[in-house]
């Protein structure tokens, strides 16, 4: 884009229209949650409907606040880890490379080539893992009583166990270390993460057989929370959302962080920019990341995946400043740390991306009934551990 | 011609007969059809009620499989128990009722709802001789006793005294209205075939088998098979199930009309859907799958109600296999597809019906002349109107950068 | 054509109903308590205290009490008192140990930091997870009785990483045994030396006999 254009002048959303004929009646303001089995969390939505149409909708969230970024001040940088399991829970894995990241830019400390593609694999794991579980919950919300939901997460747990097998833990996994990976993966662990993955697209074709062309699923995703690229871009949304609008960014390629820029993929782009766009393309990212996931476990080589000059008590990072990103499943989630020469980081700062896409929730339900408002909600994919910290 | 009727005095067929006039035989006359009634009512009441508590368990043990997971299986062995404890927990709930609301309205909506969701079990002919009331118009009878169970669905929102439940009774009750009419207009072309609106006229006029082997079934006739269609589908619609479940989905307004209900009254309109679905399942059954008549000659020796038994489980597990597969359409979509595509193809349907009964006695090589006029009068209409129906939406193919 | 989208879903959940009666990767459940699925070696719950016998669970604890875990533990949930007098550790040496080493498990996070930064292999990470009471605040705090384990429970639990640890605590034994055994054969020789020089000092002065270097260690040292 170039720079006379950016950013983007952002044409009129949909307007709500005035109530002053005598045909209208009162509008009606309900409060969807925070108890309510499709908000993804503790998530409130305050929308005031005239008959079935959105005219406003507030957000209100906090319900999952935990103080995250002022722990983040009083404890050392690598009690911080754990916590950022816990930040989006579902990619424990990404969080904790996106916060090494960071660290490790701020430290200037190098990462040995195999913690590098140990962290690409895990990373592909975890954005499958991620783009199943969002396909089953839209559908769940859309109200197809749980058959795509308990598919997704059939698949889930396969990679759960092997997160499991190889840090301990399914979720909360606490595996990137600065320097490198805390423990490495053993030959076996690689030959089962490499079954899974070869049977990963006979899956997604299950999948998509089942709902893809599926008339009712078009009818309730197609046209609905669209949302244009020049908007998209204003509000700095990032993630699959942007790339369902047409607007080519994806981190991986543009930063070419880690080792990225050694592997073939494509990023596949939408053109609406509505749910289905936004369910399609997470899709077809799922099997790029297959291709990804087989290079690396083929080409990973040996060596050791901690940096042997790396410390892992007592890390001070000279005083400065670091912001370090990654393309997580959700968007760019970045960790921006101030060092002050002590143990414990002067300034701890999140960049959630859910939190991000978020806040553009009202524009598209703006015109759309209450049943879209949920579908929407669902396409944007968000986890209030990092929406609320 | 046909050999059904020579099979129909076989002592399995008479069993249930048999077993009601050794009950009442004794009574004297107008006592014993009095005593021979209240046996049947009680009969169909505890079969319906069985079959209701029997098919919550299949739906969710058949979810369940379709899920990968075994459904409940913790309540007796594998989970047979499970209806039992659904109906021990329903009944031990508190019964809530709102301080604002109609009270009289409030009781009276699941009671209303349920009579009139039993009524229509009277006229179905369940086997040869076992129809309980025979009426000259009993299909009239038994739509319009299940169209006023619509009534008690708007007593529910109504009485509940609450602005979200009277608004989810009203959205419900459009679907109810809308989808009555293709239901209706869907068996035009049978009643057309058979010329009688009596239930045992119209399983009488599907018997006896083409060339020995194809039934005379309404369903396999075009205008048939297209009713046939129609009529599952608005039937889906008016029991409330999904596809067509948005009042009830919890993704809304919490549980829409029922949601100033707990325990026993939550339980009662939960049975009146189920025994919808039975219903007009049932009737689906009648009117075009042949009633209690065997698919095959030899297959007769089966008693009646046994076939009518497996063609009416049959329908159900489709329910059940649809509810598992597709997600729920949105409230003003569900309205177009009844009002854009159901009725006009519905009304269509009735030219094909009249074309297909005047053309009845068309000699030998016109018949396939008859049969390829209908079903393109059938899959015409069916294919212009769904490409309207569904223009704008496609799978689209996507770039890459 | 309309609905062949529908048809095509219908057939998925056909097949999968169908094959959840006859093959195992369409009915993936795993109906606990009855069935339990094996754990994977590297699970971890809560921590435990190492000790290396089960009959002397608290004197043979390995913990030194240097509160490194304390220190880095995220929630703090750790608390350590040292004690006042030493006692002598698997290798002989004189150490102090915990006289108070409480977890609180309500706020431990499993997050395994204590475990990595131990540098004694005293505390390690257990599996056991059946592990809710009824009572919601003195249950939860385990002291250092709760907390002790043997090492042969450690081997039950994690072979692989016990036996390495093993091995390596023995071969840092054998390394500091046989430095130990040089340091005092290089003392008695020179004091020996000193001897013969102090009992002839009109003798030239004879060069010391340089000690022997010590050879390499016994590979098969005991354990």
């Amino acid at each position: 884009m170039s720079a006379s254009a950016f950013p983007p002048p952002v044409p009129p959303g949909p307007q709500v229209r005035a109530v002053t004929d005598e045909f209208h009646g009162d509008l009606l303001e309900i409060s969807m949650g925070p108890h309510h089995p499709s908000t993804h969390g503790v998530f409130r939505m305050q929308a005031t409907l005239d008959g079935e149409t959105v005219v406003k909708l507030k957000p209100v969230f906090g319900y999952l606040h935990r103080n995250h970024e002022k722990l983040g001040e009083n404890t050392s940088y690598l009690g911080s880890m754990p916590y950022t399991d816990r930040l989006d829970y579902f990619c424990a894995m990404t969080n904790n490379w996106a916060y090494a990241l960071s660290a490790e830019k701020l430290a200037g400390q190098a990462v040995p080539e195999r913690a590098e593609y140990l962290r690409v694999i895990l990373a592909e794991l975890t954005r499958l893992l991620n783009h199943t579980c969002l396909a089953g919950f839209l559908l769940q919300d859309t109200g197809a009583s749980g058959t795509p939901l308990m598919y997704a997460f059939r698949e889930r747990e396969k990679i759960l166990d092997l997160f499991e097998s190889l840090s301990g833990s399914r979720m909360m996994c606490n595996f990137q270390r600065f320097g490198g990976c805390r423990t490495d993966a053993p030959a076996d662990w690689l030959a089962r993460a490499g079954q899974l993955v070869d049977g990963y697209g006979a899956f997604l074709d299950e999948f998509e057989a089942l709902i893809t062309g599926n008339e009712i699923l078009l009818a309730r995703t197609q046209g609905v929370g669209r949302l244009s690229a020049a908007l998209a871009v204003s509000a700095g949304v990032t993630g699959p959302m942007l790339r369902a609008t047409g607007v080519a960014y994806d981190l991986r390629k543009v930063d070419g962080y880690g080792i990225y820029p050694r592997f073939d993929f494509r990023v596949p782009l939408g053109d609406h920019g509505d749910t289905y766009d936004r369910y399609m393309i997470r899709v077809l990212e799922m099997r790029e990341s297959i291709k990804i996931l087989h290079a690396a476990l083929r080409e990973i080589p040996a060596g050791p995946v901690m940096d042997p000059k790396a410390k892992l008590r007592g890390f001070r990072p000279k005083p400065g400043e670091a912001y370090g990103r990654i393309e997580g499943p959700k968007g760019e989630i970045g960790f921006y740390l101030i060092s002050d020469g002590g143990a414990n980081p002067y300034r701890y700062r999140v960049r959630p991306p859910s939190l991000v896409n978020l806040t553009i929730l009202e524009d598209l339900c703006l015109g759309h009934t209450l049943a879209d408002t949920v579908v929407i909600l669902g396409s944007i994919d968000i986890v209030l551990g990092e929406v609320d910290r | 011609m046909s050999l059904s009727w020579a099979a129909g005095d076989s002592v399995l067929e008479r069993a249930p007969l048999i077993v009601r006039d050794a009950l009442t035989r004794a009574l004297p006359e107008p006592w014993r059809w009095l005593a021979n009634s209240l046996l049947a009512i009680l009969v169909i009441i505890g079969l319906a009620g069985g079959l209701f508590a029997g098919l919550t368990l299949v739906e969710r043990k058949l979810l369940g499989r379709v899920q990968n997971r075994p459904g409940p299986n913790r309540a007796g062995p594998g989970g047979i128990f499970q209806p039992i404890a659904d109906g021990i927990k329903m009944l031990t709930k508190e019964d809530i009722v709102p301080r604002a609301a109609d009270r009289v309205l409030h009781f009276a909506a699941p009671v209303v709802l349920l009579a009139f969701s039993i009524l229509p079990f009277a006229v179905i002919p369940y086997g040869r001789r076992l129809v309980p009331v025979e009426l000259d118009a009993g299909v009239l009878y038994f739509f319009a006793a299940g169209a006023a169970t619509e009534l008690a669905v708007f007593m529910a929102g109504w009485a509940g005294h609450n602005k979200y439940s009277l608004l989810a009774a009203m959205r419900s009750l459009a679907q109810l209205i809308s989808y009555e009419l293709p239901l209706l207009l869907s068996f035009v072309p049978v009643i057309l075939f058979a010329g009688t609106l009596s239930t045992t006229g119209i399983v009488a006029a599907q018997a006896g088998w083409k060339w020995g082997w194809i039934p005379h079934w309404h369903v396999f006739s075009p205008a048939g098979f297209a009713g046939f269609v129609i009529f599952m589908i608005a039937a889906l619609a008016e029991s409330n199930r999904s596809p067509f479940d948005l009042p009830e989905a919890e993704s809304e307004l919490i549980a829409g009309h029922l949601t100033e209900y707990s325990g026993f009254k939550y339980a009662l309109f939960f049975m009146a859907e189920y025994f919808g679905m039975i219903a007009l399942s049932a009737m689906a059954v009648t009117l075009f799958l042949g009633g209690w008549q065997a698919p095959l000659p030899f297959l007769a020796v089966i008693p009646s109600y046994v076939w009518f038994a497996a063609k009416l489980g049959g329908l159900l597990l489709g329910f059940l296999w649809i509810r598992a597969t597709f997600p729920r359409l949105r409230l003003d979509q569900l309205m177009r597809f009844a009002w854009k595509f159901l009725v006009p193809l519905a009304l269509l349907n009735l030219g094909t019906a009249a074309f297909w009964a005047a053309t009845f006695e068309w000699p030998g090589a016109l018949q396939l002349v008859r049969w390829a006029l209908a079903v393109g009068l059938v899959v015409g209409p069916f294919v212009l109107l769904g490409r309207r129906l569904g223009a704008g939406y496609a799978p689209r193919t996507y770039r890459y950068a | 054509m309309l609905g062949s989208g529908l048809l095509q879903g219908l057939a998925v959940t056909a097949k999968n109903f169908v094959g959840s009666f006859h093959d195992p990767a369409r009915l993936t459940t795993t109906e606990y308590p009855e069935v339990r699925t094996k754990l994977p070696e590297n699970y971890r719950n809560f921590p435990f205290l190492v000790s290396e016998n089960a009959e002397d669970p608290m004197g043979t604890l390995r913990c030194v009490a240097c509160q490194i875990c304390e220190k880095e533990c995220p929630p703090q949930c750790i608390l350590i008192e040292k004690s006042k007098d030493k006692k002598p550790d698997a290798a002989g040496k004189l150490q102090l140990y915990p006289a108070v080493f409480d977890i609180d498990i309500s706020v431990c996070m499993s997050c395994q930091i204590c475990v990595e930064v131990c540098p004694f292999d005293a505390i390690k990470m257990d599996q056991v997870f059946e592990i809710a009471t009824g009572e919601r605040f003195n249950a939860l705090l385990l002291d250092r009785h709760g907390l002790a384990k043997p090492n042969s429970y450690y081997h039950q639990i994690h072979p692989a990483e016990a036996a390495e640890v093993d091995a390596r605590l023995a071969a840092e034994r054998q390394a500091a045994e046989e430095k130990a055994r040089a340091a005092a054969a290089a003392k008695t020789a020179a004091a020996a030396a000193k001897a013969v020089a102090a009992a002839a000092p009109a003798a030239p002065p004879v060069p010391p006999p340089s000690a022997a270097p010590p050879g390499p260690p016994n590979p098969g040292g005991s354990a």
